[in-house]
């Protein structure tokens, strides 16, 4: 075989492989958007986590402005310590509520943001003091089957 | 009585050495292999017309099949999903199964048998016909001038085919779900970008492929350098190759993934 031809076909497969590779990142990865730029993190203190894993979502309003980094146990309080991190292109008020929900009913877990008023803005490594913990599917069944026991009690 | 034990026990161990001999012999030939390869990067176009033989030659049989395994995943994943009202998740199901095992997985076991093959074919009949004997001959050493291209090329074509695969994968998905079902194409995008991780999974899919590469051209050198110089001998070494570098892609693909996607 010629030498230029061979160097057509070789250069040509190299290029496809590697556009490939590309839209796997690009297409598929999310690896443009999801790099995000800086972030700065935050400390919230949760009773329960219920399912939240490493690198779930931080959600406002909805649109994902993070990711979960870290999840540790607090063994002073007996609280597990979540990690947030955060894009650095959003600021949050001080008194900023964080609350783990669900998306959907057996969805994955994430952390969700609802802003306050303060006109003070969080700094990096502060700790987010309001905070509720994950809804547990189990508990709520429990409370619901003791106030109905409770509620036939009443009745006789 | 005791003559017969010993003779048994003979029997056993002959197996096992002979194997375990053979086994070094294989590591000894890697670690020549690495040894010589710096004068055939010297002489990159033995690479590149080994590239050819190997990569290019098996862009038909990756693409096609790569096309054909996302659409049946589409219709499966599809089939499976929508029984619990999560047919949106097909983009990710069909993405992460992809990326992380199939794509580097089926197309290491098409390599294997379209390209390792032929390598061992192509090794062992020229070492039937004399010719390494005559490179030796001729103060030219075989394994830098005809084992090390031929195991470098399979080691970079290797991972460009994968990632083809799957790329084709997910467009084959994409043509199911989206253009023959009606998903919605934005959440059927949308997810997969949501879900699939670059370094926790598409990386991890090339690092694999890699490391197939390496195993598939490896035994594929190995065995037609080792095969006997007869026909029937390179004929054996042929089937030898392709059932030992499916067996051994199989066996690496199980390590990889518990060291790989352990946990969360």
């Amino acid at each position: 075989m010629n030498r230029l031809t061979l160097d057509l076909w070789v250069g040509l497969f190299v290029a496809i492989g590697f556009a490939a590779i590309l839209f796997l990142a690009l297409k598929v990865g999310n690896l443009g958007a999801a790099s995000v730029s800086e972030t700065y993190v935050l400390n919230a203190k949760f009773d329960n986590i219920g399912g939240l894993k490493v690198r779930a979502p931080i959600k406002s309003a909805g649109v994902s402005v993070g990711r979960v980094k870290e999840i540790k146990f607090d063994p002073q309080s007996y609280q597990a310590v979540v990690v947030l991190a955060i894009d650095g292109r959003y600021k949050f008020p001080r008194d900023t509520f964080a609350n783990i929900r669900t998306s959907g009913l057996l969805g994955e877990q994430y952390v969700g943001l609802s802003v306050g008023g303060d006109p003070e803005m969080f700094k990096s490594g502060d700790s987010v003091k309001k905070t509720e913990s994950a809804m547990v599917l189990e508990d709520l069944i429990g409370q619901f089957i003791f106030s109905k026991a409770a509620e036939g009690n009443t009745k006789k | 009585m005791l003559e017969r034990l010993a003779s048994m026990l003979r029997g056993l161990g002959r197996p096992v050495v002979d194997h375990l001999w053979r086994l070094g012999y294989a590591t000894r030939f890697f670690a020549l292999i690495l040894l010589y390869s710096g004068t055939s990067f010297r002489r990159l176009f033995l690479i590149f017309r080994e590239i050819y033989s190997s990569g290019v030659r098996s862009l038909i049989i990756i693409l096609v099949s790569g096309l054909f395994v996302g659409m049946v995943l589409g219709l499966q994943g599809y089939d499976t999903l929508q029984r619990f009202g999560a047919s949106d998740a097909l983009g990710v199901m069909v993405a992460l199964s992809l990326v992380r095992e199939l794509g580097p997985v089926v197309a290491g076991l098409l390599f294997a048998s379209r390209a390792g093959s032929a390598i061992t074919a192509e090794i062992g009949l020229m070492k039937a016909t004399e010719q390494l004997s005559a490179m030796e001959m001729m103060a030219v050493n075989p394994i830098a001038r005809v084992v090390a291209p031929r195991f470098w090329a399979g080691v970079i074509s290797m991972p460009l085919l994968a990632a083809l695969f799957s790329a084709m994968g997910v467009f084959g998905g994409y043509l199911v779900g989206v253009k023959m079902i009606g998903l919605d194409e934005g959440a059927f995008w949308s997810q997969m970008q949501a879900s699939v991780d670059f370094r926790e999974d598409i990386f991890n899919g090339i690092i694999k492929s890699a490391v197939f590469g390496v195993i598939v051209t490896w035994i594929a050198v190995f065995e037609g350098y080792d095969a006997k110089p007869t026909a029937e001998g390179v004929s054996g070494a042929t089937t030898r190759t392709v059932v030992t570098s499916s067996l051994a892609i199989l066996a690496a693909d199980f390590v990889l993934t518990a060291l790989m996607f352990r946990g969360s």
